[in-house]
């Protein structure tokens, strides 16, 4: 069987199973999935473009305040000791400063730097103007950090560690740690409103 | 629309389809011309990589289980904790939540993800209908490592899944899990390190990571790597002829 190449436009592969489909009009809120698989091939949201912003802005301020500001406080005996992000990242020293790196990326580094790329690849999109150059490779490398991007792990350690600790010493709640909550919210709202097929077709220009 | 017959995969029509965008362009092509990812109709590669990563992150993983996770120190003494002996210390004092939170993502979690990939990996390579002679080995090796008990529900589970042709959905599902769900085994780094950095009352009590806290993130992220190498792809190719879905719906595309 052979296609036209403009026709290839028209057509999708399921990533998941291999199956190809004539891309059907999806409306916004509807989903398209695989009939054999089940994989979410299309789900477009109106005006996800200009939300996805704002909420991948919120985020990187929220992030960027919660490395700062101090997150948990503990109390024992007189002594007081509070914490953020960045002492977290150096309680690990010596031959575990590795550790320390690995920490500060997942939970800093590559949630902003996933945020920033997304930002970058949808502000002209939403104004209708072509895409910023290399818009593709960006959002390539947004989408690959996807899984490496761990602040919403982070915030429920932060839970675990309360427990824990809550037999040894009082605990307290700094900023950082409302901010972490609002961010766990924030982030998986964010992700289902994405879709990347419609992020894709807009940016072939 | 339901899934007609006439409905085939891009390789079946001698084209490649791009796993970021989902775009197809003729087989050959290079890199896909809408989002510039490389091209592959099959990563001939993954089942090496599946396991070669697979390998590493268990190397890791032993050391994890065995060195101290955490050290606490205060003014009765030093305790250091494994990851299962700080969960257990967690339920003796009654926080059953934590410490089943700390055990399914540090034990339940990375065990099955080595169980089921490895699983995966074998029925691609073959077919879904594994032989005597691989399920008795499977048997043997979650016989061995038999303390963590859930693992052979796990095994039961993937098992059963493997030898029906119809649960190919399933596994697919099976796959998706693995690999989102693998980052949350990284939860327990973290813990360690906000208890490292917060308590630290001079002379009342300090806490400081352990040597596995190392270990443990290194298996994670290989852990990682081999989900993210596994072609998908591969498990529906060792079902002879697609099957139809059982509830085609109107939406499908």
């Amino acid at each position: 069987m052979h296609h036209a190449p403009d026709d290839l436009d028209n057509l999708i592969v399921c990533p998941t199973c291999d199956l190809v489909y004539r891309a059907p009009a999806v409306a916004a809120r509807e989903r398209a999935y695989c009939a054999r698989c089940h994989t979410v091939l299309i789900a477009p949201r109106r005006k996800a473009g200009k939300q996805l912003i704002a909420l991948a802005l919120t985020v990187l301020i929220l992030i960027a305040a919660a490395t700062v500001f101090p997150f948990l406080a503990i109390g024992a005996g007189g002594v007081r000791h509070e914490a953020s992000v960045l002492d977290t990242a150096f309680a690990f020293s010596g031959l575990l400063s590795v550790l320390a790196v690995a920490v500060l990326l997942f939970i800093v580094i590559i949630p902003a730097l996933r945020l920033i790329l997304l930002i970058y690849v949808l502000a002209p999109i939403i104004r209708d103007r072509p895409p910023a150059p290399r818009a593709k490779a960006a959002f390539r490398l947004s989408e690959a950090l996807v899984p490496w991007s761990m602040a919403e792990i982070f915030a429920l350690g932060c839970a675990v560690a309360l427990v824990k600790l809550s037999d040894l010493a009082e605990v307290f709640f700094g900023p950082a740690a409302w901010l972490f909550a609002a961010l766990v919210v924030i982030v998986v709202a964010s992700d289902r409103l994405m879709c990347r097929y419609s992020i894709w077709t807009s940016l072939k220009e | 629309m339901d899934l007609p017959e006439r409905v085939k995969t891009a390789r079946e029509q001698g084209l490649v389809g791009c796993t970021r965008c989902t775009r197809p362009s003729p087989a050959g092509t290079p890199h896909c011309p809408r989002c510039g990812s490389r091209l592959q109709s099959r990563d001939a590669m993954s089942l090496q990589k599946v396991w070669a990563w697979w390998l590493v992150g268990l190397g890791c993983y032993i050391p994890a289980n065995l060195y101290p996770m955490l050290e606490t120190r205060t003014l009765v003494g030093t305790q250091s904790d494994t990851i299962v002996g700080g969960a257990v210390d967690l339920a003796r004092h009654g926080n059953w939540g934590v410490a089943m939170i700390i055990l399914v993502a540090s034990v339940l979690i990375p065990v099955g993800k080595f169980v089921v990939l490895a699983g995966l990996a074998i029925g691609v390579r073959h077919g879904p209908q594994i032989s005597e002679a691989w399920r008795h080995r499977l048997y043997e090796v979650v016989e061995y490592i038999g303390r963590w008990s859930m693992i052979d529900v796990f095994v039961v589970a993937i098992l059963s899944a493997l030898v029906q042709l119809q649960a190919l959905a399933t596994i697919t599902r099976l796959y998706e899990v693995v690999e989102y769900i693998g980052r949350w085994s990284m939860i327990d780094v973290f813990v360690v390190a906000i208890l490292s950095a917060l308590v630290q009352l001079q002379a009342l009590a300090t806490i400081t990571p352990g040597r596995a806290s190392l270990f443990f993130a290194l298996s994670v992220i290989f852990t990682m790597l081999s989900a993210q190498s596994f072609d998908s792809r591969l498990i529906w190719d060792s079902a002879k002829g697609a099957r139809p879905a059982r509830n085609p719906k109107e939406r499908i595309a």
